[in-house]
């Protein structure tokens, strides 16, 4: 088990989710159930410099949120992670199995794969690795906000 | 606020379902006193169901989680169940506050525990303390793995 204790929020790598350019930009844990960071993305996606999407899901509070990121990162697996995010926070009534297949189709994504990745162990544990990184730098409640040069 | 290496106050108060636990009922293992404002508020929510999330990695370490708050049991069984965590919470009702007195956690001007942590070991003794700088400030729980570490 990794070690939970007190580090600084890494940086940003190679395969973190980025949007946006420039010298600044900001580091976002976020919950993907979470009302408090559905209102605040749609301000952080349309700021000037670019954005890392961090996964925060705090299953306790939002039980859908696990299910949630792993169809974030499974459709970013097939490079439409923010657009997975987008459409999950703008439309948050509708986030069960069948609503994720609408998105997965609309998106033109491999619908058997989808389901294939966002069920595996490595989906799990790369958000699990966004996670732990945030309970480590101290994030407390969602959204958690980094300010970030590169 | 009480000191490391003290003696922990023993305590019985009622959990969420009405039970009555002791503090020496814990006794042999370690716990983890987190005193908190009170139910419902946006600050004690987040608080305890970031500590829900890694209850697991607490527990690898041998240490059980109990919130105390003044709140009645009834108040404690309906917060657990809107926030989702079966963290074992703790009326400290009647008297109030009896036990955040105890130790050293009350703010007698608004009549509830300050945020505070403390880490008893399995002798009953004080093994950790925190006390937020202020009480809508959430100790995180690197804070708590730091200790365990």
């Amino acid at each position: 088990m990794a070690s939970l204790g007190s580090a600084a929020v890494p940086p940003v790598g190679p395969d973190d989710h980025v949007r946006g350019e420039g010298e600044e930009g900001l580091i976002v844990y976020a919950d993907l159930g979470c009302p408090l960071c559905a209102g605040a993305w749609q301000r952080l996606r349309d700021r000037a410099g670019w954005l890392v999407f961090r996964h925060f899901p705090v299953a306790s509070k939002h039980p859908r949120s696990p299910a949630l990121h792993a169809a974030a990162e499974a459709a970013g697996w097939q490079g439409r992670f923010f657009e997975m995010v987008d459409s999950l926070y703008a439309d948050r009534g509708r986030v069960d199995d069948p609503h994720l297949w609408e998105r997965v189709e609309q998106l033109g994504l491999d619908l058997d794969r989808f389901e294939a990745d966002r069920r595996s162990a490595e989906v799990e544990a790369r958000v699990r690795r966004d996670f732990e990184s945030g309970i480590r730098a101290g994030v407390t409640s969602t959204p958690g906000v980094y300010p970030w040069v590169r | 606020m009480i000191e490391v290496g003290e003696q922990a106050p023993d305590f019985t108060l009622r959990n969420q379902d009405g039970e009555k636990v002791s503090l020496a009922d814990y006794k042999g293992r370690k716990v983890l006193l987190v005193f908190y404002p009170g139910d419902f508020s946006p600050v004690c929510g987040d608080q305890l169901s970031i500590y829900q999330e890694v209850k697991p990695e607490i527990a690898e370490k041998g240490v059980e989680l109990v919130g105390i708050s003044v709140d009645s049991f009834f108040a404690h069984k309906a917060f657990q169940e809107k926030i989702g965590i079966d963290t074992t919470l703790l009326s400290d009702f009647e008297p109030k506050g009896e036990v955040a007195r105890a130790y050293g956690s009350y703010f007698e001007k608004l009549g509830f525990a300050h945020r505070t942590l403390v880490l008893v070991d399995e002798e009953g003794k004080v093994a950790w303390t925190y006390q937020s700088p202020s009480d809508d400030q959430i100790p995180g729980a690197n804070v708590i793995f730091d200790a365990l570490s």
